[in-house]
């Protein structure tokens, strides 16, 4: 067979690759819009006075870091049947990558929200503000810009994960280039159009957020 | 235990204080901070508190501001206590909600300014009256617009703390304690982490609300000569509680005690 490229075959399987790759999009930029959200709540949930509920989030945090993300797309799809929850791939891959990065985000947070002095929550009791009116309108956009770098890693970093959600058959980009490679026993140009395509989006992406950094604490008047 | 019933539930008569504290104490562990403190402050009245590091001095004002609990006694603002709360004819240590309607009548300004980063000077002053007091958003821009005027900041009212000086700074936050529309003032510290030139607009700002406004205050402060000269009283505190108490030109001009007069001779050599 050797080692040369097919340039018309190339062009033949690009659309259907192109295709993928909004599927992949899609999968990130959703399982990323969960992640920021769930793991603003575990940020939030551990600093709370309840111990109880710290504790449990915290071990929470722990678990879910510390193994890995393929196990967990398999337990969300294949266990959650056995106990009456039956899941689409694409459902049980949201929550899966989802929940996975909520637990790596909150720790994002977690750092931002400390970087944010006590003399800013004394000012917030001086004018006799309720927690919640401190959180929303002045210790979170404080904690955002010291955050963003973090988060760009992990939506670069999520998008990058995406390919294993092709274990349980979610049509993304990997998953094409699987069954394009098993129809045409050739892999050679579905592998490194998937590379490149994945190049193609990662590295913008990672400049994009630099430039977003730079405008977001400008709008907040921050140096 | 401590026995609660020792403790009015409010205070009555002709002059109640705006300001008591009743035995208060306040430990850090095993460390006594503040012992069985007795103080009132009058309605309108200007006190100084004065003392070495470690005297338990800005605590005084951080449990009146309640950002730091306390151990034993009770603090009452305005005759009402602040640190508790009734419950059954006796009283209970408070709960937020009571904190929170309580608080409403004392504002601060501290060591370090605290000014929001992320917001104009003006909008620094909005905040409070707009989200805490549902004030409309054109109330409180008249309001605090007239405060920035009198601390003479109008003109930096769009510019964000980071552009602005120390001096500056804490001028835009005693605007912005003010925007409350409290009956307590609580200054603490509020020159230290100034440099020596700009000291004199901040204290400007504080001998004219003093000259022109009925607000009660209690300061903490270094400059000795500034609480001279627009103190009520001034208070000594040494090691957990006041040494000596009284009058500006009786305290600095003739100390009772042994300590008063160390220290006062102290601060004269260090200038």
């Amino acid at each position: 067979m050797g080692f040369h490229w097919k340039w018309d075959f190339t062009w033949e399987i690009l659309p259907r690759l192109l295709e993928a790759t909004l599927n992949t999009l899609i999968a990130a930029g959703a399982g990323y819009a969960i992640a920021i959200v769930l793991g603003l709540v575990l940020a939030l949930a551990q600093r709370t006075p309840y111990r109880a509920l710290t504790f449990v989030v915290r071990e929470f945090v722990e678990f879910i870091r510390s193994t890995p993300l393929i196990l967990q797309i398999f337990f969300v799809f294949y266990v959650g049947p056995q106990f009456g929850v039956r899941m689409s791939p694409w459902t049980s891959g949201m929550i899966a990558i989802g929940l996975h990065y909520s637990a790596y985000l909150s720790e994002v947070y977690r750092g931002g929200l400390n970087s944010v002095g006590k003399g800013q929550w004394e000012a917030c009791t001086a004018l006799n503000m309720s927690t919640r009116q401190a959180y929303t309108r002045i210790i979170i956009p404080q904690a955002v810009p010291p955050a963003l770098a973090g988060m760009g890693n992990y939506l670069v970093g999520i998008f990058k994960d995406t390919p294993m959600l092709s274990v349980i058959g979610v049509a993304e980009l990997m998953h094409t280039a699987n069954a394009i490679g098993s129809e045409s026993y050739r892999f050679l140009e579905p592998y490194t159009l998937v590379g490149v395509i994945f190049l193609a989006i990662s590295l913008p992406a990672a400049g994009f957020i630099r430039v977003f950094e730079t405008y977001v604490r400008r709008k907040l008047g921050l140096k | 235990m401590e026995d609660m019933s020792q403790y009015p539930l409010e205070l009555t008569g002709d002059d109640i204080p705006m300001v008591r504290f009743m035995n208060v104490t306040k430990r850090y562990g095993k460390l006594t901070v503040l012992d069985r403190l007795n103080l009132d402050v009058a309605t309108g009245e200007m006190v100084t508190v004065i003392g070495p590091s470690g005297s338990g001095k800005t605590t005084v004002l951080r449990m009146l501001m309640t950002l730091e609990t306390i151990n034993e006694g009770v603090i009452y603002v305005d005759g009402k206590p602040l640190t508790h709360m009734e419950k059954n004819g006796t009283l209970v240590p408070a709960s937020p909600k009571h904190l929170r309607m309580m608080r409403s009548q004392i504002g601060m300004c501290f060591q370090h300014f605290n000014l929001f980063p992320h917001m104009t000077a003006l909008e620094n002053c909005m905040e409070g009256p707009v989200q805490v007091l549902g004030m409309s958003k054109a109330e409180a821009r008249k309001r605090s617009e007239d405060l920035l005027e009198l601390v003479g900041m109008i003109e930096k009212k769009d510019q964000h703390p980071s552009r602005l000086s120390g001096g500056q700074q804490q001028r835009v936050a005693i605007a912005r304690a003010l925007a409350m529309r409290p009956k307590v003032m609580l200054f603490d510290e509020v020159t230290s982490a100034l440099d020596p030139e700009v000291i004199g607009e901040v204290t400007n700002v504080i001998r004219d609300l003093v000259n022109k406004h009925n607000l009660t205050m209690l300061m903490v402060t270094h400059q000795m000569g500034f609480a001279k000269d627009i103190s009520d009283r001034i208070c000594f505190f040494f090691d957990g509680s006041i040494e000596e108490q009284g009058a500006p030109d009786a305290l600095f001009g003739n100390p009772q005690r042994e300590r008063t007069q160390q220290f006062l001779s102290a601060v004269k050599e260090a200038g």
